[in-house]
């Protein structure tokens, strides 16, 4: 509210947005490939999206990767059986995604708290099963194999997304933008603040008039929506989708990024994927053990960072730490005289 | 017509009966008290009427509406407010930002992604008169849970005010606060009351304040109706005295 606060947003809004939009350049400066970056964008909005649910609504889905899931197979089957269209393919993901969040979400929307993140686990388990058996459609254990994500044809010019990874990035960081700008307008909304009063407090928000089991229904289908649409490009990604992208571990892992970035802020989810996904990157080439090494530095951040990276209020640590020297140098003249 | 009418109401939870057979009118522009010692049904009354759970049995008629199956959120947009005991406010949003949530979802505007101007004008307007009904303009941009315990509440009558309901329940609006906050709610309900023509129902503990603002008091004791009347008629009504009054102080 006061224009401090929104200048520092403002500052966040166009580092993010920079370093975005420059990462092909500078990403292999610092040892990092294509792909890594990639997935990080797609990650990120996996944990945003996730974000909008717990961090803005106070709900905590434990299932999540259920619906990312389903938004990979949904778009590798439709490239391996219908078309030959990448964004129709992604479209038929997010759908796939997006409704199966919505017929689950409306009917498990009146269970509360810990109750709920149980019920979503669950459901979650059943999505990951199915992949895990149904090896004639899915490919069961193996994954999903024999798609391609395919140029995309725009009449005067052809996007090679397939054998141009920056192509692909750019079409990431688009539907990236398209993602985030949504849920970022949704919260600025008279809708979205019904949400923030439903995190806030649900009781009050119930006797002002809102029918909190409406709006968490809208809030965690939107959600689903969204997640599925990273995980149609994580599927388009790697052109292969297998079920542990179904599996509550990695529900965790996307939970995992929310509390590493901070829960509490719009653009902390994407600091706290790209910290954990270069970080997975990294100890998973130096050893077989890195989930252990991960473990120990997400311990060592909650203790130091309870509310994330982006939780600090930047703003203010600059302040005190230039107010301290301010302070500092009246005392040395001081005793100068 | 009344503005409220609870007819024959009972609440039982299993074998506890916390409300029993209690029938109440509240006439347009009144101000009546709700009274009664500990473990009365005050606030299971104040329940009942609000819609946080229906009645065992009885009626409940808002505005000529019969509303006793009616959901929470669907009394408030009939018209009916109400403040809690302990305050719940929304503590990490600005108090202004409080207020506008209300504000926007008495308009209408719950579901929606954006605003005409036209609209958020009217928004605005709502939330300026009533924080300056309430004279919390000069609190307007600092968070609700960081004021002290008195502007919480004041906030959370702001709140209710945004809501532009016919009917105000107040529970215990002075709890736990000092004489001062004391005088100052006494003051915003007395002025809501006879300057805005608020419809109140008041639970109070403080018998002065009672005494000195309600047109009329309904005493519960036991989850039961024991007397109804003008604050001369309850100070002097024997059975109060009795079980209340005469046990206080």
């Amino acid at each position: 509210m006061t224009p401090t606060i929104d200048r520092s947003k403002y500052v966040t809004l166009g580092v993010i947005w920079l370093l975005l939009l420059t990462m092909p350049y500078w990403l292999p400066m610092v040892g990092g490939y294509m792909a890594l970056g990639t997935r990080v964008v797609i990650m990120g909005l996996a944990a945003m999206s996730l974000n909008f649910l717990l961090g803005f609504t106070g709900v905590l889905s434990f299932g999540h990767a259920a619906f990312f899931g389903l938004g990979a197979y949904g778009t590798g089957l439709a490239l391996k059986y219908f078309t030959h269209s990448t964004p129709l393919a992604l479209v038929l993901g997010v759908l796939l995604g997006g409704i199966a969040g919505a017929v689950l979400g409306a009917l498990i929307v009146r269970r509360r708290g810990v109750y709920f993140a149980m019920v979503t686990i669950a459901f979650g388990q059943v999505f990951y099963f199915i992949a895990f058996r149904w090896n004639s459609l899915t490919g069961g254990d193996d994954g999903l194999r024999g798609f391609e994500r395919q140029p995309i044809d725009f009449g005067v010019w052809q996007a090679d997304i397939l054998h141009r990874p920056i192509l692909f990035y750019y079409f990431v960081l688009l539907l990236f933008a398209i993602g985030t700008g949504a849920m970022g307008f949704l919260l600025r909304s008279p809708f979205g603040r019904t949400l923030l009063a439903i995190r806030e407090n649900e009781r009050r928000a119930r006797f002002l008039g809102v029918p909190i089991e409406q709006h968490i229904w809208l809030s965690f289908s939107l959600s689903c929506f969204f997640v599925a649409l990273a995980g149609g490009m994580y599927a388009l990604l790697n052109n292969f989708a297998d079920p542990t992208m179904l599996n509550y571990t990695q529900s965790g892992e996307i939970v995992i990024m929310i509390v590493l970035g901070g829960i509490r802020s719009f653009w902390g989810p994407l600091i706290g994927a790209a910290i954990f996904v270069v970080l997975q990157d990294y100890l998973s080439s130096l050893t077989t053990n890195w989930m252990s090494f991960l473990g120990t530095i997400f311990v060592l951040m909650v203790l130091f960072f309870p509310r994330g990276v982006l939780g600090l209020n930047w703003t203010e640590m600059f302040r005190s730490v230039l107010g301290r020297s301010r302070q500092t140098r009246p005392q040395e003249g001081g005793n100068l005289s | 017509m009344n503005m409220l009418e609870v007819q024959n109401v009972t609440k039982a939870f299993g074998s506890l009966v916390a409300v029993s057979d209690v029938t109440l009118h509240v006439a347009p522009g009144e101000m009546r008290a709700v009274i009664g010692p500990n473990g009365a049904g005050k606030t299971t009354f104040f329940n009942l009427i609000s819609g946080f759970f229906p009645p065992t049995s009885g009626r409940i008629v808002f505005d000529g509406k019969d509303v006793t199956t009616e959901p929470a959120y669907r009394r408030v947009a009939t018209g009916m407010a109400r403040t809690f005991q302990i305050t719940e406010i929304f503590p990490e949003l600005t108090v202004r930002e409080n207020v506008n949530i209300a504000a926007e979802v008495a308009l209408g505007y719950r579901l929606k992604p954006w605003l005409s101007a036209q609209q958020a004008a009217g928004v605005k307007a709502r939330v300026d008169e009533v924080m300056e009904l309430t004279g919390l303009e000069s609190k307007a941009r600092r968070l609700v849970g960081e004021l002290s315990h008195g502007d919480q509440r004041v906030a959370e009558i702001a709140m209710s005010l945004a809501l532009s309901p016919r009917l105000l329940l107040l529970d215990e609006p002075t709890a736990g606060m000092g004489e001062q906050e004391t005088e100052e709610i006494t003051q915003l309900v007395r002025r809501l009351h006879k300057e805005n023509n608020y419809s109140i129902v008041l639970i109070e503990h403080d018998m002065q304040i009672v005494f000195h603002l309600a047109d009329r008091i309904t005493v519960l004791d036991q989850g039961h109706l024991l007397a109804e009347g003008t604050p001369e008629e309850i100070a002097n009504n024997e059975a109060v005295q009795a079980a209340y009054l005469g046990k206080t102080e």
